[in-house]
């Protein structure tokens, strides 16, 4: 199981508490971790990557082991700590105010 | 007994306040969608319980939410608003080709007859149109496809097309109004259009008489005359009597003709409401004083409705789509600020008195009347 930490905003779009667990097959990407969420949660279509550009939206970033990803390729294999479960891979909102 | 629903939709979330046919005792619900913008929430004619809501975010882009309870449960449905065809570019503010993008829909118009079938003007200015209930969105593309649109520019809030007006006897004419370009009609159901600009005279463009390029604020019709539209410009209040086809200014005795929004009595087709704004830097009423000014006549005699408005050290802005009126007999009339109070006026503007003083800034007030 892939863990999933979604920004406050999405998930009470989602109707969900706490961390995402979603069935991800190998290689875990970017983008199939996208598409695993938008399966299950048809309402956050949008609003984490462009509906038709697939890119991520400027003000979404993606973490992962402390790391900032989000300038990686949505296809390219993520840690095998996400991979595993044993860290969460984190969506975030950008911290510009508002 | 009758009632009143004010559909309020605010920088961090939608508000929702009910009240009985007297106007006096209100109950409010939200925020709806709280931390959100909330462009616009507006109920079906048809069915006033069906209620659409634009929902934006600069972090987490657009999505619709429909009810079907009168707002106490909501949906999100289709959030896809895609151009038809090659987008091309329009004028960015200097002047230079910049590429149309979509940003968010700024109003959401339901149809008079069917509660499925809603239209949705869009920053970059387009026109989409739902007839599943906000499922699925398609551009009505002969409106960007009429020519002009390389030519169009965006106001200082983006170039949103931000006025849908449908004529409710023919449902085939529709009026849009786009900043800064002006305003069009389609006489076939939005398969053509044309800009229905002349008469508007603007500063700011290379030809102040331009067919367009106008900063077209907001534009009002009393459903009993659809040949009568009364226009709150950047600058000028202006009145057509033949469609749109020409205009001649009426700001009259107005102490300032700059403003956003416009609206009609429910009952009096040529009692006609604005709110002035000192100018186009300064968004905020002249002299510290909050008034509504109100013409009896369709524009030229003004006179300025006080009573229950702050009248001094008031530097709050009125938006263009934050102004309704019910049909309720008296007229009741409501607005709402961008320091967050909504008044409402039970008595056609004769005297005010806030609903709620301290919500998020104000973009939209709505207002269904209920059996």
């Amino acid at each position: 199981m892939i863990r999933v930490v979604l920004p406050a905003n999405l998930r009470k779009l989602a109707h969900v508490d706490g961390e995402l667990a979603l069935d991800v097959a190998a290689p875990v990407t970017p983008r199939r971790i996208v598409d695993a969420i938008e399966e299950r949660y048809p309402m956050l279509r949008g609003t984490i990557r462009d509906h038709a550009t697939q890119r991520r939206r400027p003000f979404v970033r993606f973490f992962a082991c402390e790391q900032d990803l989000s300038h990686e390729s949505p296809d390219a294999a993520l840690p095998d700590a996400i991979a595993s479960g044993m860290e969460p891979f984190l969506i975030v909102g950008a911290m510009a105010g508002g | 007994m009758s009632g009143v629903r004010v559909l309020v939709g605010t920088r961090k979330g939608a508000f929702i306040l009910t009240a009985d046919g007297k106007r006096e005792r209100w109950e409010v619900s939200g925020p709806h969608f709280a931390g959100f913008e909330i462009y616009h929430v507006k109920g079906s004619p048809a069915d006033p319980d069906r209620l659409y809501a634009s929902q934006t975010s600069s972090w987490f882009g657009q999505l619709i939410q429909r009810s079907d309870d009168g707002g106490k449960s909501w949906q999100t449905v289709g959030n896809e608003f895609a151009y038809q065809g090659v987008a091309g570019t329009h004028q960015w503010y200097d002047g230079t080709p910049h590429p149309w993008e979509f940003a968010r829909v700024w109003h959401l118009e339901p149809s008079y007859t069917d509660p499925d079938v809603v239209y949705a003007g869009v920053e970059d200015a387009a026109l989409f149109r739902s007839s599943d209930g906000g499922k699925s969105w398609h551009e009505l593309p002969g409106l960007r496809g009429h020519g002009s649109g390389p030519h169009w520019q965006p106001g200082a809030g983006g170039m949103c097309l931000h006025t849908i007006i449908v004529d409710p006897g023919n449902p085939e004419r529709i009026f849009i109004a786009i900043s800064a370009a002006g305003a069009f009609r389609t006489d076939d159901g939005g398969k053509s259009w044309r800009p229905i600009n002349r008469g508007l005279k603007s500063e700011g463009i290379p030809d102040p008489n331009a067919e367009v390029g106008h900063c077209v604020h907001r534009i009002a019709m009393h459903p009993s005359r659809p040949n009568v539209l009364f226009m709150q410009k950047h600058w000028d209040v202006m009145r057509s009597d033949d469609a749109g086809d020409t205009w001649r200014e009426v700001s009259g005795n107005l102490p300032s003709d700059f403003g956003f929004p416009i609206d009609v009595h429910a009952h009096e087709p040529e009692t006609i409401y604005v709110v002035p704004i000192k100018s186009d830097s300064e968004h905020f009423p002249p002299d510290g004083k909050l008034r509504v000014y109100r013409s009896r006549s369709g524009g030229n005699e003004w006179q300025a409705l006080t009573k229950g408005l702050p009248q001094r050290d008031c530097y709050v802005n009125v938006l263009r789509d934050a102004m309704a009126v019910d049909t309720l007999d008296a007229c009741g009339v409501y607005f709402g600020t961008t320091g967050g109070q909504v008044y409402v006026s039970a008595d056609a503007g004769d005297s005010w008195a806030p609903i709620v003083r301290d919500l998020p800034a104000v973009l939209s007030v709505e207002v269904e009347t209920l059996p």
